[in-house]
Parts: C-alpha cells; structure tokens; sequence
C-alpha cells in the first residue's frame, strides 16, 4: 500500500451536526481533506406527509403543507390552494389575490432571512444570524396577527384566504418595510466585500447551465447560473403580472452569486410587498362559492342555510374533481409543485409534493466532488435545504 | 420571454410530429396541463424525442412519482413531469406497470431522475430497469413494506420505543388502544342508502 492510499478513508457526518441544516446524514470518502464522493441519507424526517393528505379532506390536508418547508410556511399552502382551485376552477377574489402575494414576499423573506445567515454562519460569522433572526421575528408577528400562529398558519385556504387583515397590520407592514431594507444594506455591508466570506464562497459550488437542466435545479439555484427563470414571471399565478418587480440572475453560478441574488430578492420582495399594500381595496377576501368556503360567522346567525354550509364544510369538506393536475409557485428556494390526483370525493386520492430541496440535495454529490471537506459546509449552506420538505 | 405555451397548441404540435404521436395511447387535458400516457416499451423512446427534440426541448424533469390503483388491471403508474424552459412549457408522462413488469430507468436520459426513482421504489416498490442503485430512501433502515400502497395501513405496522431493559430503542407490532376512526363522509354528502326493502331497518334495530 502506498502512502497515499493510507489517507484515504469514509467518515460519517451527522445526522446531528450544526452545518448539516436538520438531520441530514452524510458517508463522506475523504481523501486527505479533499471530497471523493457524498452519500446523502435523507428521510430521518419522513412523516409520510402524503399518505396523511390521502386519508384526510381536503381542509385538513392544507396544514401539513405548512410543516413542509417551515420557514417559509405560507408559500407551500399556495400551491396546495393553487392545485385545489384549479380543480375545482373557481377565481378568487382581488384582494384575496393581493393578500396572499403579500404574504408570499413575507414568506420569501423570512426564508433568506435564515438562509442568508445561515449561508455565513456556516463559514464562520454569527452577526448576521443574530440580525436576520431579529427581522424575522417581526415578519413572524405579522403571521400571527393575520392569522393568529407565528409558524402553522394554515391561512390561504381554497378559494381565498381564511381571514381578512386589518388596516392597522396593513400600516404595520407597510412601516416595517423601509426600516428592512436598511437591515438588508447593514447585513451586506458585513458580508458582500468581506475578505474571509469571498474567499469561502467565490468560485466554490459552480452550477453550470447543463446541471441546471441535468439535475432539475430550480428557483435561485437556476437564477445563479445564468437563467432567467421565475415562475412569478414566466408562468404567472395569482396576480403577479400586474406587479413590476425585477429578477436578479446571476452569472458565475457559484456560492457567492446565489447569496448575492438572495439579497437582491429581499429588496424586490420590499418592492412587491409595498405595491400589494397599495393595490389592497376593501373587499371580499374568500370566495362566495358556499360549497367550498364557509359562510361568515354573522351569517350562521341568522341563515340556516349558512348554519347547515358550515356544518356540512368541518365535517365533510367539500369534493374535488375528478381530475389531476401539477400546480407550481415559486418558492423561495425554487419550484414548489403539488401534483394532485381527485377523484371527485373529499379527500385527494394522490398528492406529490415536488419540494425543491430534495432535487437540490441530489446534486450535492456531484458538486461537491474535488472540493475541500470545509467548502462541503459552505456548499450545502447555500443549495439553502429544510428537511421538512426534503424529506416530507 | 416566451408567454406560457398553452397546453391545446402543445397538443397540436405532438400531432404534427408522426412519430411521437404513434406513441400516445391516451391524451387529456386538464386546465394548464396536458397528460400523455404511453406504454412502458415506447418510454425512453418519447422521453429522448421530448428532450432532444427542437419543438418540444423538454430538458428539465421536474418531478417523477407513483400511483397505486388497486382497482386497476396494471396497478401502478408512473407520473413524470416535464419542464421546457426555453419553450417555455410542461408536459405529463404517464405509463403503467405491475408488480411482475419493470418500468426503464431514464436515469441516462435524466441523471434527476435518480432519487425520484429510488423514492418511488421505496414507497410502492414500482422496480426500475438499469437502476443501479435502487435502495430505499425515505423510510427508516431496514424498513419492510412499501407505505404509500393504498393496502398499507395509515398506522403503520411496527413502533418504536425505548426499552429500559435492553437499553436500546426496539421495534414492536403497533398497538392500537382505539381502532382507526375512518369517517366516511360520501354517503352523507350525498345523501344516505336506505335499504330497499323495510324489514331490513326493523331486523337491524333489533340487533
């Protein structure tokens, strides 16, 4: 035996360590310190999501979509709302529309904000946790005064969502935003010219266009090499096409232009979220389809019939199809789809949940290969996985 | 940016190409998406068409999973969807298979198509041919059955728990203190059966 084959060998990483993002476990063989090859084992955190969704109607299914990705919980549900509308083909209603594009911004930041930090914290600087943490915790508040819970909101019901936000919170958000963007100017001022953060992150992780389409790289990982691809954009849902917004791509592909897309996103998301609050007209917020939404509290007061709705929704639910089809949003850390099987009773017969991350993880094996054992960390703090959703 | 290709004008254009049509048993069209189904035999053949093919450039997969229909003749589908950026557009591939039937792997065609696969393995052991790694995924180490079949119970077959004695966590058959409450709403929504014949009410009241 050379001396040189002495230095290889497989170590084990995770599932409980820090730069792993939750319990991910990987089989790394090392050559010295270079990377040979990465073993993912995923599904530590495997509820079997769907088969609960199968056996569950339709409304209580809405919730486990939170606890997908759970940092940014209310961009699963729209997908899932999305799947169901389009089955069932009602419009909702504008500032239902309006509202949930709010949201989904809030969403998006409340996402970089964790992954931006976390991106640093990985080599090595803990500022920008704490900052980021601190913003989401007042983006968090606005979750829990629309909807009255900081992470499981279940908000965005089908056919709208589930309760109307007051001037006061619409104020309230309007205010936080200008303050943020500073936040986003500080967070930079730490990291986009720091010496250590380049030298982690320059030229480490390069995702060409051909991976891109290879490995089924969506959302800021396809962005970051080159491609201008944003389902708010290219295949326009709710009312995104009435809003002007621009999208950042980057052009190396590598770790640090993914970060610094995701900073620009923030400031676009402050964009979008100040028009929303602009185009916000009173209104209804939830379809007046009573066989798919519920009636209003005062109404049940008064109207059997209302009464009898009600009842009929909490129990029963409401039937779907039949039908399939593949809804897809833009989530914050790619293309979140839901492909929905109904067959035309109250619970979806098949529902697979496309969760970006799981193809993102995929491709860590090839992208980290040749790389050294600290940029692996680097590496997988910027493909910015949750295992709730990779592992459903 | 090209606007998003409806799937009516998709469908015309599979038409126009004879060859990719001779290959379509069944098409439908729901909203957004068109649904092609295909026989297994033909399946590296359409997914090398739809992919290298200028018109159609279907160069992304973006998901891939099964579907149990117990009910069915062949039980288990496969669902792949398709994702053309250039052309702006998705498509649905659908083909069937069975517990003795293998479906082809297009991992070659698709490398995305690895853990998709072993993930549909894993949850209803639909077997892929020249899959060179086809290990379970997403359930637990050693894992015996395949949970997302409609015949697999919600709860589950085994638990874990921590056993003071042996000092390690153990595996045991699931004990159900309450039997599985599975309300079935259909009949209600609809309106109850009431049997035929009168007698049968009385006989049961008895009981």
């Amino acid at each position: 035996m050379t001396e040189k084959e002495n230095e290889k060998f497989r170590i084990n990483f995770g599932p409980q360590h820090p730069a792993a993002h939750g319990v991910l476990r990987l089989i790394l063989d090392l050559d010295g310190e270079v990377v040979e090859r990465v073993e993912p084992h995923i599904g530590l955190l495997h509820r079997g999501t769907e088969k609960l969704i199968e056996s569950k109607t339709y409304l209580q299914a809405l919730p486990y979509f939170d606890r997908l990705d759970y940092v940014a919980p209310m961009n699963q549900e729209h997908a899932f709302a999305l799947a169901t509308e389009q089955l069932l083909n009602i419009n909702i209603p504008i500032r239902a529309q309006h509202i949930r594009v709010l949201f989904s911004e809030i969403g998006r930041i409340l996402n970089h904000m964790i992954n931006v930090p976390a991106q640093a914290m990985d080599v090595g600087a803990l500022t920008p946790t704490l900052w980021g943490w601190e913003e989401r915790e007042k983006l968090m508040t606005f979750y829990e005064r629309a909807c009255g819970s900081r992470l499981h909101a279940a908000y965005f019901r089908t056919g709208g969502v589930h309760q109307d936000i007051d001037e006061s919170l619409i104020n309230d958000i309007y205010e936080f935003c200008d303050p943020f963007l500073k936040v986003v100017d500080d967070l930079e001022s730490l990291l986009t010219e720091n010496r250590i953060f380049k030298q982690r992150n320059v030229d480490i992780g390069v995702v060409t266009k051909k991976d891109v389409l290879d490995w089924g790289l969506t959302g800021v990982m396809a962005r970051g090499s080159g491609y201008n691809w944003d389902l708010r954009k290219t295949q326009p849902y709710e009312s995104y096409d009435e809003y002007d917004f621009k999208i950042p791509v980057g052009k190396n592909g590598d770790n640090y232009d993914r970060y610094l897309i995701r900073v620009e996103e923030c400031r676009q998301s402050v964009l979008i979220m100040k028009q929303a609050i602009e185009k916000l007209k009173p209104g209804p917020i939830v379809t007046d389809d009573r066989k798919v939404a519920p009636p209003k509290r005062a109404e049940m007061k008064i109207s059997m019939e209302a009464l009898i709705h009600h009842f009929k929704l909490y129990t029963e639910g409401y039937d779907v199809g039949p039908g399939e089809v593949y809804a897809s949003i833009e989530a914050p850390k790619g293309e979140f789809g839901v492909y929905l099987i109904a067959d035309g009773t109250n619970k979806p017969y098949r529902c697979k949940i496309r969760a970006p991350g799981f193809a993102h993880l995929q491709a860590l094996d090839y992208l980290t290969r040749g790389h050294l054992l600290p940029d692996l960390s680097a590496v997988l703090g910027s493909l910015d996985l949750v295992f709730g959703e990779v592992d459903r | 940016m090209k606007k998003f290709k409806m799937p009516e004008t998709l469908s015309q254009e599979i038409n126009n190409f004879e060859l990719l049509n001779s290959f379509i048993l069944k098409r439908e069209i729901f909203d957004k998406n068109l649904i092609i189904l295909v026989d297994q035999s033909n399946l590296i053949n359409v997914f090398k068409i739809l992919k290298d093919e200028q018109d159609f450039a279907f160069t992304q997969l973006t998901d891939l999973c099964g579907v149990d229909l117990p009910h069915e003749e062949i039980r288990f589908q496969v669902v792949y969807n398709l994702l053309s950026m250039s052309n702006n557009s998705r498509i649905t591939v659908k083909a069937f298979t069975d517990n003795s039937n293998s479906v082809p792997s297009i991992k070659k065609i698709y490398p995305a198509a690895d853990w998709y696969e072993r993930e549909a393995f894993d949850l209803y052991g639909i077997n892929f041919s020249g899959h060179d790694d086809l290990r379970r995924i997403l359930t637990d180490y050693g894992f015996e059955g395949h949970p997302l079949r409609k015949d697999f119970p919600l709860t589950g077959n085994v638990e874990v728990r921590y056993d003071p004695d042996q000092e390690r966590v153990i595996y045991e058959k699931v004990d159900l203190k309450q039997e599985y409450r599975d309300f079935d709403f259909e009949s209600a929504w609809k309106g109850f059966n009431y049997p035929e014949n009168q007698n049968d009410i009385e006989e049961n009241t008895d009981d």
